[in-house]
């Protein structure tokens, strides 16, 4: 089934946050944000933007009746700054103008005086100066340092990424109107409209049933709208209770970029051990998260760093320890992968260099190591239906991976100008939130008497084809044609305390909920048509819109039986609670069963670099997933594909950089490049792994939304292979991304010269 | 007044020529399809395509209504997805469905604009054809490969598509609303006269829109596209002259410049994208002096000639003298440049321009260099040789030229030639790389001029042992 989406996006028609109507009065407001990265506020004078024509009224912190926190794990994040300002675009102040123009005019009028104080950026230093935002936690299994020594090989070294930013094309933005008795309704462009509508509870001091939240759809998301879209919609509601106006805000891109965090940076190191037959018998990773300025969801991030710090892998003896660093950059958050692939990509540097200095291939490491049945991961959980092996199996019989590195090969010794290298990225990532108690879902279903269906439930559509899933599901339930279910708007007075749309488990989470409500009414329509027909409960069904009794079909079709059901005065409307079984997870032991189920896959991935230049060209990503058995798979496709390019790009292209004083240099789409049609792999070719799939996953489709863009880790390595394959001087370096820059500065590097990554 | 036919309706407007086309058709006209995802011309979301009456006939192409002025589209005919929109879905509209390219929707209407456009376009259709003129449009949810199989289906439709009058053909077959086929009459009773004279001059706007939104949008400006006569190339006494209107589409579309450049349009595929070539003009990309602008680049290594006129005072200066520091012209604020030229170069010479960006396509160069060399008989007889990125102005590089000129073509000459280069310039740390590899990228795009124009004489190897 494609997109239920799919003709109002050719259309233009789907509308987003700032397409709504915009009503009759309704004021713009534009953020005033911290010109420095940290410092003390000595003074602040509004006065001239605020007699600026036009101007209404401009909030600061002062002006919140509730509190003035927004942090959702840990309360360390204003609203609007008060006193201190920790990092550049930090918000301090909201202009609410008649237009937009004016709002921005006023803006440049504020006048304020920062007293600066020491600018943290590397989160090294930050651990060094004790600036962590909560104390360090450990997964450790076994005892590498008593193994190390009995290692044939032992390989240190560090591995640092930088961020990425998710650009979303849709910018963040929400427009708040108040209502009658102090309620106020926020439309906002969010992942995750209960911490809106909690947040906003808070800051205006009202109950959470005075805030309504209301989400049609996202332009993007990838994360960082899960915890970042809730300023904006806190804000716009404060300022539509205080002024009594409808406020608007649609961020303006660079504003956008300049105040939201990214996905973090991380500084790590590393210590593997390995025998001579290549088992990895001992790892040591300690990683240093960038946090940025206030936790957001930092802990969270870290965590599952710490759950993916051995990717693919069984590793006896294992100490991963994580810090998050506090710093003087927006709040980083979350982003597709949700620290997994920062803690993976420490482990493929270590495979990596491990493979140089004893003298294979990377992937004979890989290989020698991947998980089995029954092995035990560091964080406790045991593995079961483990896949590992199979996607590894699958891609070597698929694309015969020595053919291909012959080829590659041949054509480095054929040519001199360009180079080519490849490289093999296995994937496994455990699906649920690691945070047990979010792990549950709710849906409303209303059957209405013409037999038509709308569907409510907390999934946030913002591309990942949620919406179309919720679709068939229902449609699936009931065996009626799909086009009779409407999916509603993503609504707090209609499913309440939702859990955001995030850590790939929307469909599973909301989707078991909306199955259980339909269930319950189909129990209930079963009754009726039982009653209607005169015969037995066990053998009625419903088939293709019809009530199919001992196997034959009845007189009662879909329609009649909802008019049978609606007349007998029985209930159409029923709500369906999910929470996933089994998972569990014991911090004070770092111990659990956190995942559901895990998602296996294994990609092959081709780079050309110009070695004039040191431009880079993706000739093909070969790739065996494990989708279960894929409910949709145009949509699980359109997930694979874009989530391997995003992983590419953050990779290569996508070079996040902020200058010691704490500024974002790359702030603009003209400095921050993402991929674009020219800059994607040649050739995607995608293989199923064939299973039947996890009963945890809805339908035994399992979760796609983020495992795919891991396979873009291997891009790091298929271009450092290339680079080497011109220049034996050439010495590895592990810090993402590889762009076009460090290709070039690699390809002529001399032996002994220090070349500054 | 600024008078122009938004999709099939007459729109009559007192608003600031200066205005945005983009605002004026989301906030002013509530067409909401057209979608914000930058404001710079950098994602392609607000792409809509601009119809203009030439020569007998319409042309169509793409533009980023986020930098155009709506002087700039007076009597015209501009066109959003509405105005796209049928009672059924158009092919484009039905092969990005049929190929799921489309995930969170938002980028998915400049897409099908481009694709539009694409369509209206007089050239025989191609995969590739297709693809270019969506290589302004971004899609984060990087749908890419779906989209490359949309294009494609797209491109095999239009096979039997009449080239030379392609509208009727698509009109009948259901790709665009019949309302079309009368724009170019109702186009014609558009009265139009040139203003040039405004606060700001404009060409394309695509600089000027991206430094200085906040103050261009409320400026009566003086639009250079608003005079066509300024708009031509001309090839005489193998002297290329080309007006100070003409676009770089116009360029890429030149036959002469074709045959001499043969290797044209893979330069200017490297620069910018589709919709900002179809309205961004070459003297625009001079006199907004950026130092790593691409065709200021070109242009130097062709020892251009820029004509510069006010108040029917004219004037010329070389290019290459043009610039006085960073962002500083020869050029008093009332002057436009009227034309541009330079000589054809000779049979025994070559040209080439080359560039490295952090992404290949639709990126600011981090480092750009174009080079005219003319060698007979192994011995070099004169060299203009450019470079971007590498100094505050776009750098005519005099003493790599004075170098070379006399001299043996030989690995010894260029490698030499490439330390005078180091002593030339002056790169800077920056968002778009480190001084270091700013000064080895110059070098090794200088070694690819050899590689590239002599390549029986000069490799790489030998270039960089």
């Amino acid at each position: 089934m494609k997109n239920i989406d799919s003709i109002g996006h050719v259309t233009g028609r789907s509308l987003y946050l700032d397409d709504l109507p915009t009503i009759q009065g309704t004021l713009f407001g534009v953020v005033f944000d911290s010109p420095k990265a940290h410092g003390k506020i000595k003074s602040a004078d509004y006065s001239k933007a605020e007699d600026f024509p036009g101007v209404v009224r401009i909030l600061t912190s002062k002006d919140i009746p509730g509190e003035n926190q927004i942090g959702g794990i840990i309360p360390d994040e204003p609203l609007f700054a008060d006193g201190e300002v920790h990092f550049m675009g930090q918000p301090i102040a909201f202009i609410l103008a008649d237009t937009e123009t004016i709002a921005y005019k006023a803006k440049k009028l504020i006048e304020m005086e920062i007293e600066e104080l020491p600018v943290i950026t590397d989160p090294r230093e930050a651990r060094a100066k004790d600036q962590l935002i909560f104390p360090p936690r450990t997964f450790q299994v076994g005892d590498p340092e008593s193994v190390f020594d009995s290692c044939d090989y032992v390989i240190e070294g560090e591995a640092d990424n930088e961020g990425q930013e998710h650009l979303y094309i849709e910018t963040q933005g929400a427009y708040s109107v108040p209502m009658e008795n102090g309620h106020v309704r926020i439309s906002s462009s969010t992942q995750g409209p209960t911490a809106v509508q909690r947040t906003a509870a808070r800051v205006l001091g009202v109950p959470m049933h005075k805030v309504e939240v209301d989400v049609i759809r996202l332009g993007g998301g990838f994360g960082g709208k899960e915890d970042q879209a809730t300023p904006w919609g806190v804000m716009t509601a404060l300022a539509a209770q205080l002024t009594k106006r409808p406020v608007k805000l649609a961020m303006h891109r660079m504003d956008d970029m300049r105040m939201t965090g990214k996905r973090h940076p991380y500084r790590s190191d590393f210590k593997i051990g390995l025998s001579k037959d290549l088992k990895i018998l001992a790892y040591e990773a300690t990683f240093h998260q960038n946090a940025g300025a206030a936790a957001d969801l930092s802990p969270a991030v870290m965590e599952r760093t710490l759950f993916h710090a051995t990717n693919s892998y069984f590793i006896p003896n294992v100490k991963a320890t994580a810090y998050s660093c506090r710093t003087n950059l927006p709040p980083n958050t979350a982003f597709r992968g949700f620290g997994g692939p920062q803690g993976m990509f420490v482990i493929e540097s270590a495979i990596a260099k491990a493979a140089e200095e004893i003298g294979v291939k990377p992937r004979e490491i890989q290989k020698a190591n991947l998980l089995n049945d029954g092995d035990e991961m560091p964080y406790g959980q045991i593995m079961d239906q483990c896949l590992a092996k199979n996607s590894w199996d699958s891609l070597e019989s698929s694309f015969d991976i020595k053919k291909l590195e012959a080829e590659v090969e041949a054509f480095n010794s054929e040519n001199s100008d360009f180079k080519k290298g490849i490289a093999i990225q296995p994937i496994c990532f455990g699906i649920s939130f690691t945070n047990t108690m979010m792990n549950n879902a709710r849906a409303l279903v209303h059957v209405y008497s013409d037999g038509s269906v709308g569907v409510s439930t907390g999934a946030v559509e913002m591309g990942q084809g949620v919406n179309t899933k919720m679709v068939q599901v229902a449609a699936d339930a009931f065996s009626i044609d799909p086009s009779r279910v409407k999916l509603e708007t993503t609504n707090t007075t209609r499913v309440a305390n939702t859990s955001p749309s995030a850590a790939s488990a929307t469909s599973d989470l909301n989707g078991k909920a909306l199955q259980i409500a339909c269930n319950k009414i189909l129990d209930r329509l079963k009754e009726v048509a039982v009653k209607k027909l005169g015969v037995d409960a066990s053998t009625i069904e419903l088939k293709d819109e019809k009530v199919i009794s001992a196997g034959t079909e009845s007189d009662l079709d879909w329609k009649s039986l909802i008019q049978e059901a609606f007349v007998s005065r029985v209930s159409l409307t029923e709500n369906g609670h999910y929470s996933t079984p089994i998972i569990h997870f014991d911090k004070s032991k770092e111990k659990g069963h956190p995942f559901a189920y895990h998602v296996y896959g294994a990609a092959i991935l081709t780079v050309t670099i110009d070695c004039i230049r040191g431009r880079y060209d993706f000739d093909s990503v070969k790739l065996v997933h494990d989708f279960g058995k894929s409910m949709n798979l145009p949509v699980d496709h359109g997930q694979i594909e874009g989530g391997l390019v995003q992983g590419i790009g953050w990779m290569t292209m996508e070079e996040l950089l902020y200058d010691k004083e704490g500024k974002l240099m790359s702030n603009a789409l003209s400095t921050y490049k993402i991929p674009d049609i020219y800059s994607v792999p040649k050739e995607i070719a995608i293989k199923h792994l064939e299973t039947e799939g996890h009963e945890a996953a809805i339908q035994k489709s399992k979760a796609v939304g983020e495992p795919p863009l891991m396979y873009g880790l291997g891009a790091y390595f298929a271009i450092q292979n290339a680079v080497k394959a011109f220049n034996p001087d050439y010495q590895l370096k592990f810090h993402a991304p590889f762009t076009p820059e460090k290709v070039l500065m690699g390809l002529y590097e001399k032996v002994g010269e220090v070349v500054p990554d | 007044m600024v008078e122009f036919i938004l999709n099939n309706e007459t729109i009559q407007t007192d608003k600031p020529n200066g205005y945005l086309l983009l605002d004026l058709i989301r906030y002013d006209k509530c067409l909401t399809g057209t979608k914000i995802g930058c404001r710079e011309g950098d994602c392609g979301a607000c792409t809509i395509l601009i119809g203009e009456w030439v020569n007998g006939r319409m042309n169509y192409s793409s533009a980023t209504s986020c930098l155009t002025p709506i002087g700039n589209v007076h009597g015209k005919h501009v066109v959003t997805i509405e105005g796209l929109n049928m009672d059924q879905l158009s092919p484009v509209q039905q092969s990005m469905i049929d190929e799921s390219g489309t995930q969170c929707g938002f980028c998915t209407v400049g897409f099908v604009v481009s694709l539009s456009g694409y369509c209206l376009e007089n050239a025989t259709p191609t995969y590739k054809g297709a693809i270019a003129s969506i290589d302004g449009n971004i899609c984060r949810c990087t749908g890419y490969k779906s989209i490359e199989r949309a294009a494609s289906n797209i491109a095999a439709s239009l096979e039997k598509k009449e080239i030379d009058s392609p509208i009727e053909w698509l009109v009948s077959n259901n790709f665009i609303p019949s309302y079309f086929t009368g724009i170019g009459d109702r186009l014609q009773k558009i009265a139009s006269t040139p203003t040039l004279n405004g606060h700001q001059v404009v060409g394309g706007g695509t600089d000027l829109y991206v430094q200085r939104p906040e103050e261009m949008v409320e400026l009566a400006v003086g639009s250079i596209s608003s005079d066509p006569s300024l708009r031509f190339i001309s090839v005489e006494d193998e002297t290329c002259t080309i007006g100070g209107g003409t676009t770089v589409a116009d360029l890429s579309e030149s036959k002469e410049l074709k045959s001499t450049f043969p290797q044209l349009n893979d330069y200017i595929k490297l620069v910018s994208s589709s919709p900002i070539r179809n309205i961004s003009t070459i003297a625009g990309n001079f006199v907004n002096a950026s130092p790593i602008g691409d065709f200021t680049a070109f242009f130097l290594a062709l020892d251009a000639q820029i004509h510069l006129a006010v108040n029917n005072k004219a004037r010329s200066v070389y290019l290459k003298d043009f610039y006085k520091g960073y962002k500083e012209l020869d050029k008093t604020g009332q002057e436009i440049i009227s034309k541009i030229s330079f000589q054809l170069p000779t049979k025994d010479s070559c040209f080439n321009f080359e560039k490295i960006s952090k992404r290949e396509h639709l990126d600011i160069a981090s480092v750009n260099s174009a080079a005219t060399i003319r060698a007979l008989g192994g011995e070099i007889l004169e060299a203009h040789i450019s470079a971007g990125g590498v100094a505050p102005i776009p750098k005519y590089l005099a003493e790599t030229g004075a170098f070379l000129k006399g001299r043996e073509l030989s690995v010894k000459t260029i490698r030499s030639a490439a330390e005078v280069i180091q002593s030339e310039i002056s790169p800077i740390s920056d968002a778009r790389g480190s001084e270091d590899y700013k000064r080895l990228a110059l070098r090794q795009l200088f070694f690819a001029h050899f590689i590239k124009l002599f390549p029986d004489q000069i490799a790489l190897e030998s270039l960089t042992i």
